[in-house]
């Protein structure tokens, strides 16, 4: 089972991300995953600078990936996506369909925001180039055992196993909107949370949180705990979300459990303290999936 | 009989004909769509197979025949949305719904999922295949995409692209355009949010509804007020001098730095009927009315203004305004009693 790090989904500056990366060339991690998948006003980072960031990760030795914008409206997102989708240096994680027909034809990834529910899709994807696939985070193992049995056998499976889940897209940006600001004059207010902006209820229970268009949750999912039932399930990878504090002790953290060099409850005690709001698993368990279900 | 769904142009202004597209929860809505002038009709069966699978809705085999009957013999059409995610234990139920729809003589299927597209478009290789809006096409580039594997006819837009980014896409494909132009307004990409699971386990994607109401909960509280609940948690909290709202998680008040209020969208409804002119000269094949959830009255009431107001807009777009008293019935039936022209309009973003 190999360790991957998702794009980075909220707006970092670029010292900040290019420190970021400096860190995760030295980490446990196999496979990095790069780009703006959230927000095609975001930047300060181009693509010819996530091409550069690449170039160092994979010297480090490092597989690397380009990930899309998941939400494609203006017609310069679409430009950007076949600049993308036409690079020759490195595989390409599709997370519209948009994507997936300008990759239709060579290797491609799936991310978790396209949606494969079932071993039809994934079949038919597989004869189109697909390689690998995340699977949408709302699925459990339940469905997820079901897809191992019946998926083609080369096609890699890979589980978004930590990190803010993304749960939603808009038209909106409900960050500019805290801030009574439209989209088209947001000010680049995400700049200013970069773990996203959190969103409670009128008790004051922690429920969601807003970045730029996308909305996640509050929660922390984390399959922690299942990485020896995902190891027997033959799952390929584990993705690991990336948060703006502790993601160097996070990846360790994983890798020693993969590794079976921690026992899990202090494993677990650890993630805790180091993540922003608490803990989830309830999409893992087949419930809600804010729901933080025990461990057996 | 099956009725071809090839585009007319109207020969006195050159104008394509807009097609208003009804919805229908059960045969008397359908009929009132009908009567009132829609030129299609879309229901779903009685079941997950799609997106508003809600108690005492839909159709069973027995219905669709006499609904798609009523509406052929009226030269309307009838679709049926097959438009959520089946997974592997639950295939056969889609595979079933796809053929019992393809016999009963259903004009389009409305499908979002690739696996549920690929077996319609294979076992029923005549059947106009519509993309529905679950399937969360955003660009010409991947509704493209589902032209070529599925040689769609159509593609339902979600609610998300403002008007030039709708005139962009029409622009880019051969595929005909329906966009949403009355109703319940969804603020998230659908198909892509799962808010509704998040806190309840069932979402449209894997249960065919947002917020199902076993979910839900209404709270009287002594000094008047109500809170609702949705899985538990709390979604809104009213005044005695307010009007509860369906808890649905997008137009619940919250707190975010200290201020509560409605964080994603206030409780309205879209409505872009003063945008008519706009969107017939843009090429837009269909006008889609939402609520197969509302009663057979919301359906004849909406379908009667917007059939109206096309026709007139059709005879001269130039001259082309919305009557005060469209606009009046339209608020009377909308969620929240007020409209939005949504992400169509810019500054709404």
């Amino acid at each position: 089972m190999k360790l991957s790090l998702g794009p980075i989904l909220y707006y970092w500056s670029k010292q900040q991300v290019e420190d970021f990366y400096q860190q995760v060339a030295e980490s446990p991690v196999d496979i990095v995953y790069l780009g703006e998948t959230v927000c095609a006003k975001r930047k300060l980072i181009r693509t010819r600078d996530w091409l550069d960031i690449g170039h160092k990760l994979k010297a480090a030795g490092k597989e690397v990936v380009l990930s899309t914008l998941a939400l494609s409206e203006a017609e310069s997102d679409i430009k950007t996506l076949k600049r993308i989708c036409e690079n020759e240096d490195f595989l390409v994680e599709a997370n519209d369909m948009g994507a997936v027909g300008l990759l239709e034809g060579k290797p491609f990834i799936s991310g978790h925001s396209v949606n494969i529910y079932n071993h039809h899709t994934l079949a038919l994807l597989a004869k189109l180039g697909l390689k690998r696939w995340v699977m949408p985070v709302e699925l459990s193992e339940s469905t997820l055992k079901d897809m191992q049995a019946l998926k083609p056998a080369h096609i890699e499976t890979e589980i978004f196993a930590f990190g803010r889940l993304p749960l939603a897209y808009s038209a909106r940006c409900y960050t500019a909107r805290a801030h009574n600001l439209q989209k088209d004059d947001c000010q680049y207010r995400c700049l200013d949370y970069p773990d996203g902006l959190l969103l409670n209820t009128q008790e004051d229970q922690k429920f969601l949180n807003f970045n730029g268009i996308q909305t996640q949750s509050a929660q922390v999912y984390n399959l922690l705990a299942e990485l020896d039932s995902m190891k027997n399930m033959g799952i390929d990878i584990i993705r690991l979300s990336p948060q703006a504090m502790h993601m160097d002790k996070i990846i360790n953290l994983f890798h020693q459990q993969m590794h079976n060099t921690l026992p899990l409850d202090a494993a677990m005690a650890q993630l805790e303290k180091l993540t922003p709001s608490g803990l989830c698993n309830g999409y893992w368990h087949n419930e809600a999936g804010i729901k933080s279900v025990a461990l057996s | 009989m099956l009725i071809d769904t090839l585009i007319i142009t109207n020969n006195e202004t050159g104008y394509l004909i807009m097609e208003l597209v009804c919805p229908a929860g059960n045969l008397p809505s359908l009929k009132a769509a009908v009567d009132n002038g829609a030129n299609a009709v879309y229901i779903g069966f009685k079941d997950d197979t799609n997106a508003r699978h809600f108690a005492g809705l839909n159709f069973d085999a027995k219905k669709i025949e006499q609904g798609i009957a009523y509406a052929h013999n009226k030269g309307a059409k009838v679709f049926l949305a097959l438009n959520t995610y089946p997974q592997p234990d639950g295939w056969q139920r889609w595979q079933y719904a796809v053929d019992q729809a393809g016999e009963l003589g259903i004009d389009s299927m409305i499908i979002a999922d690739l696996g549920v597209m690929d077996y319609a478009r294979q076992r029923w290789p005549e059947m106009n295949l519509h993309l529905s809006v679950q399937g969360s096409a955003t660009s010409y580039e991947a509704i493209e995409f589902y032209r070529r594997q599925f040689d769609i006819k159509r593609v339902v837009l979600p609610r998300v692209l403002s008007m030039k980014q709708v005139e962009q896409v029409i622009k880019n494909t051969d595929v005909g355009i329906e966009i949403f132009g009355f109703g319940s307004l969804c603020v998230m990409v659908e198909g892509r949010c799962i808010l509704s699971s998040y806190v309840t386990g069932d979402s449209p994607n894997t249960f065919g509804a947002c917020s199902p109401a076993k979910s839900v909960e209404w709270i009287d509280k002594p000094d008047g007020g109500m809170d609702t609940r949705l899985g538990g948690l709390l979604i809104d909290r009213y005044n005695a001098d307010e009007k509860a709202g369906y808890p649905t998680i997008c137009k619940g008040r919250f707190n975010v730095s200290s201020n509560t209020y409605h964080a994603m969208e206030e409780p309205t409804s879209l409505n872009t009927l003063e945008m008519l002119p706009q969107l017939l000269a843009a090429g837009v094949d269909a006008i889609k009315i939402e609520g197969r959830q509302r009663s057979p009255a919301y359906v004849a009431e909406v379908t009667r203004v917007w059939r109206e107001a096309i026709d007139s807009c059709q005879k001269s777009s130039d001259d082309y305004k919305t009557k005060a008293d469209w606009m009046d019935q339209l608020d009377k039936v909308s969620e929240g009693a007020q409209t939005t022209l949504g992400a169509y309009h810019r500054p709404w973003q």
